[in-house]
């Protein structure tokens, strides 16, 4: 029974890597760069949900939307004045050392504004826990985290493959060039794509928030470096992908925390990542792109 | 002779300028001219230097970013503490015992850079970046559940906690998890400083100019062109890996030796210290080792003499970082200052040199 429960706790905290992974391999597939500040993104989501709800006592609805929209427009207004710039610059570390800087930015603002001081976040979650048996509860936390984390990857998947701004997605991560061709406004696709990641961003803080209640400047980094993990774990660039792997993540952070040892619960998820990358570099779902001369 | 000079001009100006500075601040100290604050800097700025021309081996002449850079100088830090912890009165005297710890922080530091190496040089940009991150952590968390105790047995090594080491009564306990390492003799002084400093920027300035070097840089320009002539890319890689690693390891040591009690935490030798030395590396000038020596300690002192500044540290870190990369890297940026040079009556020429 313990096991089951570890098992389901694995799962709902995985749902959270797959929402947040879900940003990262669709930005990392149009942008070709690995965006750092993902994670920060979600730390102000939560900032956002925070003021607005423990602060000032307005509805949860309006601080999820409020949040969603303060991500989506600073995701938006990141790649704008930080990342286009670069695009066109003959190093790829340029844009990758940018977006450490704008990481760091965000969290030094909101340590100046905020302060160092761990928040207590109230859950948003409104739905009471359902016990199975004597002792296996599910938080109302790990049943939305589920449920939404499945809802989004259907629309996501749904919008990808459908509709026309989606299949411009596509067809911009296949081929920047091309897809500027055939009459695509590039800019203004990777800007949606970062306005979706960004706005996913928003809904996996408030959950990351709800299930761990506590809020700091730093909260952010972390789940987003691990979410990375998690996007390379099931093939970058891929939709399922990203929610299996982030599925898997969590689970075996949590039964390595439980069973090993909860201090090296993190370097127990890194060495899976550094062992992926040995063993299939592309992750579980991913296409392999032959270098040419 | 002649030739030697006219050869080494790039080197021996910078190794001036260091020895300038030393000399400079050395007279300063003698004079009382200095706060104890400033004092108290010293030690930590010339392992900052140190750290900070080692990353731009890595970032600038290898062309690949490492944000774990910290986890090489935790690695440096904690060996040589041990070590020298062990041999507290062992060894006599004390300046040899620490010669000794600093080999200890290189060679262990080294080794980790190649062992770490051997299978991340095989991925480049992002993955490269992301994975030498989670090595800096996985270093990090290690030493902080690491449990190593003495007793008239030998040493006992846990990785639970330190009653699981079962010392006898006279045990002692080195390094104790989170607590880290206390005690440690200290060693290292900011003329210390200035020799590892100036031998470290010799091994660097010297490795660039070698063969050895000039085929990393061939292999940073073009990894297919730089094998179709025959140079072992992952050899290569891996010397100036480790290199870079080495030089961290002995930035440890001189960390090490100067702190009472030596902790491994996010601020010392996580993610936070990788990004601050990155900070240094890339307000110098990617690629410039003596950039990379003044804006460390530009960046250090700054922020320590205007006292205000200091809560904002981070912010203006994080500010400069993003700004520099745009005004230097971004192409439109690039056509500005080319617009701007041509329009100063002296930079006409300069503007006209560089479209060529």
């Amino acid at each position: 029974m313990a096991f089951l429960s570890y098992l389901i706790n694995g799962i709902s905290l995985g749902a959270v890597y797959a929402i947040i992974a879900l940003g990262y391999t669709m930005v990392y597939g149009i942008a070709k760069m690995l965006n750092f500040a993902h994670g920060d993104v979600i730390m102000v989501g939560c900032y956002t949900v925070f003021s607005v709800v423990s602060m000032m006592h307005l509805p949860v609805w309006l601080g999820i939307l409020l949040s969603i929209v303060v991500c989506t427009v600073l995701g938006v207004t990141i790649e704008a004045v930080a990342y286009r710039p670069l695009r066109q610059a003959s190093s790829s570390l340029t844009v990758l050392i940018t977006a450490i800087g704008v990481s760091y930015l965000l969290q030094n603002l909101a340590l100046l504004i905020f302060g160092a001081n761990t928040k207590a976040f109230t859950s948003v979650v409104p739905i009471k826990a359902v016990k199975i048996g004597d002792k296996l509860t599910i938080t109302g936390e790990t049943i939305v985290t589920v449920l939404a984390c499945i809802i989004i990857m259907i629309v996501l998947t749904l919008f990808v493959n459908r509709t026309k701004a989606g299949r411009a997605m596509l067809a911009v991560s296949e081929d920047k060039g091309a897809a500027q061709l055939m009459g695509i406004n590039v800019n203004r696709t990777i800007s949606l794509t970062f306005a979706i990641g960004s706005a996913l961003a928003a809904v996996a803080g408030v959950l990351l928030c709800s299930a761990y209640p506590s809020l700091t400047p730093y909260t952010g980094s972390m789940p987003g470096i691990k979410a990375f993990v998690a996007a390379v774990f099931g093939g970058i660039g891929s939709i399922p992908g990203a929610f299996i792997g982030g599925i898997i993540l969590g689970i075996i952070e949590n039964l390595s925390k439980a069973y090993i040892s909860s201090q090296l619960a993190d370097a127990i998820v890194f060495m899976v990542l550094i062992i992926v990358l040995m063993v299939k570099p592309t992750g579980i779902l991913g296409k392999k792109i032959q270098e040419k001369v | 002779m002649k030739n030697y000079f006219s050869k080494n001009k790039d080197t021996l100006i910078t190794l001036g300028i260091v020895a300038f500075a030393y000399v400079i601040i050395e007279i300063m100290v003698k004079q009382g001219a200095i706060s104890s604050l400033f004092k108290g800097l010293l030690v930590p700025l010339c392992a900052y230097v140190i750290l900070a021309v080692s990353l731009n081996l890595t970032v600038g002449i290898l062309g690949e970013l490492s944000l774990g850079h910290a986890g090489f100088m935790c690695i440096g830090a904690f060996t040589s503490a041990f070590f020298s912890k062990l041999t507290v009165g062992v060894i006599n005297p004390d300046w040899l015992r620490f010669v000794f710890a600093i080999l200890i922080g290189f060679v262990f530091a080294g080794l980790f850079g190649f062992l770490i190496g051997m299978p991340v040089l095989r991925l480049k940009g992002d993955y490269l970046a992301i994975v030498t991150l989670a090595f800096g952590e996985i270093i990090k968390n290690l030493m902080n559940v690491l449990y190593v105790g003495r007793d008239s047995k030998g040493l006992h090594v846990s990785i639970k906690d330190a009653v699981s080491l079962g010392l006898e009564d006279d045990g002692q306990i080195l390094i104790n998890g989170a607590q880290g390492i206390t005690g440690t003799p200290k060693d290292s002084t900011f003329t210390a400083g200035f020799i590892l400093i100036m031998i470290s920027l010799i091994i660097i300035l010297n490795f660039i100019k070698s063969r050895e070097g000039r085929a990393v840089m061939a292999i940073r320009d073009n990894v297919i062109a730089a094998e179709s002539v025959g140079i072992n890319v992952t050899r290569y890689k891996l010397l100036a890996f480790s290199l870079s690693a080495a030089l961290a390891g002995v930035a440890g040591v001189l960390y090490s030796h100067n702190l009472n009690s030596l902790m491994a935490t996010t601020k010392n030798f996580g993610y936070n210290m990788s990004i601050m030395i990155l900070v240094f590396v890339v307000l110098g000038g990617i690629g410039s080792i003596r950039g990379s020596v003044i804006s460390a300690v530009i960046l250090t002192l700054l922020p320590e003499l205007l006292r205000g500044l200091s809560t904002y540290r981070m912010l203006i870190y994080a500010i400069v970082l993003i700004a520099m990369m745009l005004f230097n890297w971004a192409p439109s940026a690039r056509a500005f200052r080319a617009r701007i040079i041509a329009k100063l009556p002296f930079g006409a020429k300069k503007a006209l040199n560089e479209e060529v």
